[in-house]
């Protein structure tokens, strides 16, 4: 088990190696200079700016100074923001993307949960049918899709909710984190009801049927924590598809959070903030598959002995 | 002897995406008290399905009863609700599985599983239900169970897991223990000590047994009666004696000759040529004729009732009809017969003496 | 067991010889794999209708953009944002030319005089959107497509090369994609979209540069599963070459998993694609894609909410239809969800 972790930790910093030193190259090769918004200004005043910023310097003399910045947890300072540093961007705007992704996660995934509880449970009913048809809305409407109907029709049509913003209290993180939900909602209604269907299929189930208990037991007592211990294992997509949802959603509703900030910034060119956030974004998933595995060997007697599943 | 289970004409069908499966085709017998039953056959023959559906355990989306009854305590167990059916199961008749790694719940400690059916069919405290389920577990080998009740299946070996789902079995002491194959998953050492902990039991406890096996071998050891089965149906039924050294079917016969003998000077092993017939068209003479040497032309028609050999002993082949034609069993069969008094093979002088 | 023995003609008990192939031949009515899985294909009555919209969505998308004799990209500021209207339909007081103005509803079409029918309406420079609309989904059907040829042709030939050959060959390729599997897909995407020229190449290159790990993983766990199973191992034994183990022993076998899991890669490159295009950095105007047309609608959407409306209905068919089918060919060919 520690050889284990220990070598997915080795994983983990060569693979963020490799995305911020890909990140950083690919971002040299960008049409457009990081200060081409800045047009007003005159050679002279570009020249200064460029020092300011450290662009002046051969690239690998740049490469250099900026992965030993990142070492340190310097992420740089934003060229469109003018001269605040990307850390402090990130952070001025990680609660709202941090509410809507919590919200979204605990939501969807309790209706997801019960949906396939019920789908497994009455297996080719018209409960079935109807939670998993549900599911495969989920899973196939984009969230962008979802996102522009829910604000159209309940918020500029019906006015039950703002339309965007975040200056309404917790009614302006309702729209955006439904929209949100829907991704964990399908993975783990889907996920539950199959992993229902196969565990109550199982030996051990017949054997607790035959030792006399009764529907509810059996999938309750029996079942349900043997079906849910795997769901851990799509944390990981459904994470990846929370931060995709973010950027689209985030920018939809006009939500001051990460996502908006990393589509603004691409809009402008902004070296130092798109290089900042994929890293932090790149961060955020692998660290969450990692717990994901960690947790899953941890978690199931099955595999806690053996040593992980890889 | 008392009867403390009838079976009686038996017929079951699966609906499947390809039609209608007729597994069990007509299955009669009677269990006694404290006897211990074997329904041997090879695998696709109906033992599991047969004894799965007296606890009910089959899909009831996909599985349907088209005739017959199973007498139980004067219920019939094909018509009780499913709710009198969960007071039954653990408690009166209770089932040990083929595979003792996949029949234990790997969530839960081997405690909580054997307790389950003395809280649900006794009215006991847990702290009474934890004694009796150590009981068990000393009972049933398994050394040191003050400590280990409180562990995971997986840290149990397949024989010591096999041993628990057979102290959990016999928690409620049932009156019909339903064996599926208990030894089959196992190593040979291990499956002998499992046979021996059962033999074991059913001596301390007056439970009447069915013994579900593909493997002869093992019958001789632990049975009083055995079923054979083919085809969803039972073909001959008699005494441990009877089947063993006066055996009527071709189908024993070849499942016989099939078994590994120790004699060392036996020819090469035997192998029934064909495979099971195919339970979505069931042949509609004898199941087994299409692959046997002893066929008769009525085979082909007419699927044969059970003739009487003894009061105890009986076959399901045309061959014990009057009118049929004497046939020679093959060689290591008649072997067998000559030590059995009353077949026709039996020589008083020689045999036993 | 009481039954009385009655007495039968003596003939019907002679003796009969039985041919035993003869019993086995009658005993295995078995069907082949591919019957089987088609048998239960049939049955999927989701995924049938699915094939059917498919279908009938892909013929849209070629024939569409010819269909009422509007150009998609020809400008008409006078036409501009006409409300749908369609012949037929409109008597049902849908689709009927009106729209609002100003807050009022009114005949746009009789108010500008235009006496042509724009069945789905038009766009702020009086473009058609029938025809738009269906050059769009033409478009982000062929990236689908391309990008998920793609992913099966590197996907299979990676997975495929690491798993047959095994030993170092596969030890040196599986570091490699252990390392590519933690990169986020969508970062990959994003980076890589912005680097290069933009259009249907940029896009297509984006969604395939990690997107075969999948497939090849997929493959290559088959092909591990199979190449030690006796049939193979009697071609080698036999001095069958490699390429021929492969293409006739193996792929045969890998096939079903392949067909399943591109099925589920078309839909995926359909999302990247739109998503790339909603968010503004995928295809760029005038080109149409649905991801175009719907970032389009998006910004008129309070006062023309049909531009919104149809692309968003048909990326959500499309992907609905595309989920059904790969989940129906997966119950069908998955021998282990047998009933
Ligand atoms: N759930 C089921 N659905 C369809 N057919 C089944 C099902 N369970 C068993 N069968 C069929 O019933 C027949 C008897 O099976 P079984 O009783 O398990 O045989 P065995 O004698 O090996 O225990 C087999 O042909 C099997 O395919
Ligand atoms: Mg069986």
């Amino acid at each position: 088990m520690v050889k284990y972790v220990g070598k997915r930790i080795i994983y983990m910093f060569i693979t963020m190696f490799l995305i911020a030193t890909a990140t950083f190259f690919l971002m040299q090769t960008l049409p457009g200079s990081p200060i081409s918004s800045y047009n007003k200004l005159n050679d002279n005043q570009k020249a200064i700016v460029e020092k300011k910023y450290g662009i002046d310097k051969p690239k690998p003399v740049q490469y250099a100074i900026y992965m030993k910045n990142l070492a340190k947890g310097d992420l740089g300072t934003s060229f469109a923001f003018k001269g605040k540093s990307v850390n402090d961007l990130l952070a001025s705007r990680i609660k709202p993307s941090f509410i809507l992704g919590a919200q979204a996660m605990v939501f969807g995934t309790i209706i997801g949960i019960l949906l396939g509880m019920i789908a497994a449970l009455k297996q080719n009913t018209f409960w079935d049918y109807g939670s998993t048809f549900f599911a495969i809305l989920g899973i196939s409407i984009p969230s962008f899709v979802f996102a522009t109907l829910l604000q159209y029709f309940v918020a500029s049509q019906w006015h039950l909710l703002p339309v965007g913003l975040w200056n309404d209290g917790w009614k302006s993180s309702i729209l955006p984190s439904i929209a949100l939900a829907m991704g964990p909602l399908a993975l783990s209604a889907r996920f539950i009801r199959t992993e229902m269907i196969e565990v109550m299929g199982s030996d051990y189930i017949t054997l607790a049927k035959a030792k006399g208990a009764n529907g509810f037991e059996i999938a309750f007592k029996h079942a349900f924590r043997n079906a849910l211990i795997p769901l851990i294992t799509v944390l990981g997509p459904v994470a990846a598809g929370l931060v995709t949802g973010s950027l689209v959603v985030e920018q939809i509703f006009a939500i001051p959070g990460i996502g908006e900030q990393f589509v603004s910034s691409i809009m402008v060119n902004d070296f130092a903030t798109i290089m900042g956030t994929t890293l932090f974004f790149s961060a955020f998933l692998i660290v969450v598959i990692f717990i994901v595995d960690i947790l899953y060997g941890v978690i199931d007697p099955r595999i806690r002995l053996s040593g992980g599943k890889a | 002897m008392s009867k403390i289970l009838q079976v009686k004409d038996l017929e079951l069908s699966f609906h499947t995406f390809a039609g209608e499966v007729k597994a069990i085709r007509g299955v009669n017998f009677d269990l006694n008290k404290g006897e211990t039953l074997a329904i041997v056959g090879e695998s696709g023959s109906g033992k599991s399905v047969t004894t799965k559906s007296i606890m009910r355990l089959l899909p009831e989306s996909s599985s349907e009863f088209k005739n017959g009854e199973i007498l139980f305590d004067g219920k019939d167990l094909t018509k009780l609700p499913e709710r009198e059916m969960q007071k039954i199961r653990g408690k009166d008749i209770s089932m040990i599985f083929q595979d003792p790694m996949t029949s234990l719940n790997p969530t839960m400690t081997i405690g909580k599983q054997i307790m389950e059916p003395i809280l649900k069919h006794q009215k006991v405290s847990k702290a009474k239900a934890r004694k009796v389920a150590i009981e068990l577990l000393n009972m049933v080998g398994i050394p040191n169970a003050e400590n280990r009740y409180k562990m995971y299946p997986h840290q149990f070996s397949g024989g010591q897991r096999q041993r628990i789902v057979i102290a959990t079995a016999l928690a409620c002491n049932p009156q019909i223990l339903i064996a599926d194959e208990p030894t089959t998953a196992l190593d040979v050492t291990i499956q002998a000590q499992i046979l021996e902990l059962m033999k074991d039991i059913q001596k301390k406890i007056d439970t009447s047994i069915i013994f579900i096996t593909h493997d002869l071998g093992v019958v001789a050891n632990v049975a009083d009666r055995v079923a054979v089965m083919y085809g969803g149906m039972i073909v001959e039924i008699g005494t441990v004696d009877e089947i063993f050294y006066n055996p009527q079917h071709p189908y024993t016969w070849g499942l016989l000759s099939s078994m590994p003998s120790m004699d060392v000077n036996e020819e090469k092993l035997y192998a029934i040529p064909g495979t099971p017939p195919d339970l979505l068209n069931p042949p509609k003479g004898d199941a087994f004729a299409l692959r046997s040497e002893y066929a008769l032309k009525i085979d082909m028609e007419q699927p044969p009732p059970f003739f009487r050999v003894s009061d105890t002993h009986y076959a399901a082949t045309w061959l014990l009809h009057p009118q049929a034609p004497q046939v020679e069993p093959p060689s290591g069969i008649i072997e067998r017969m000559r030590t059995f008094p009353g077949s026709r093979y039996y020589e008083a002088t020689g045999g036993r003496a | 067991m009481k039954k009385d023995i009655e007495k039968l003609p003596q003939d019907q008990f002679e003796r009969i010889e039985i041919d035993s192939s003869h019993a086995e031949r009658i005993e295995k009515p078995s069907l082949s794999f591919w019957q089987d899985a088609w048998l239960r294909l049939r049955k999927n009555k989701a995924a049938i209708v699915s094939m059917v919209v498919l279908v009938l969505l892909v013929i849209m998308a070629l024939v569409g953009p010819h269909l009422n004799g509007h150009d998609g990209a020809a400008q008409n500021l006078r036409h501009a944002n006409l409300p749908p209207k369609m012949p037929g339909i409109e008597k049902l007081g849908i689709m009927d030319g009106v729209g609002n103005l100003s807050g009022e509803k009114v005949d746009l079409y009789a108010m500008k005089k235009v006496d042509e029918y724009y069945w789905f309406g038009t766009d702020g420079l009086g473009r058609d959107l029938f025809t738009r609309l269906w050059e769009g989904t033409q478009i982000s059907l062929l990236i689908a497509f391309v990008a998920a040829l793609i992913d099966l042709v590197i996907g299979v030939l990676y997975g495929g090369i690491s798993g047959y050959f095994g030993g170092r060959t596969d030890d040196v390729m599986q570091r490699i994609v252990e390392i590519l599997i933690g990169i986020p897909t969508l970062i990959v995407v994003i980076l890589m979209i912005m680097v290069m020229e933009p259009g249907i190449g940029a896009i297509i290159i984006a969604i395939s540069i990690t997107g075969w790990i999948g497939m090849s993983r997929i493959v290559r766990a088959q092909i591990l599963k199979y190449k030690n199973q006796e049939f193979v191992l009697a071609a080698r034994t036999l001095g069958t070459n490699d390429s021929r183990i492969i293409g006739k022993h193996l792929m045969p076998n890998v096939l079903g998993i392949i067909v399943i899991n591109t099925m589920f890669t078309i839909p995926n490159a359909i999302f990247f694609e739109a998503f790339l295009s909603f968010i503004g950095i995928g295809l760029q105007p005038p080109a149409a894609s649905l991801g175009t047309l719907i970032n389009d609608g998006f910004k008129v959407m309070e006062f023309q909410p049909y531009v919104l409306l149809f692309p968003c209905i048909v990326i959500s068919v499309l992907m609905i239809a595309f989920n059904l089918i790969g989940d129906g060919l997966r119950d069908a060919l998955d021998p282990k969800m047998k009933d």
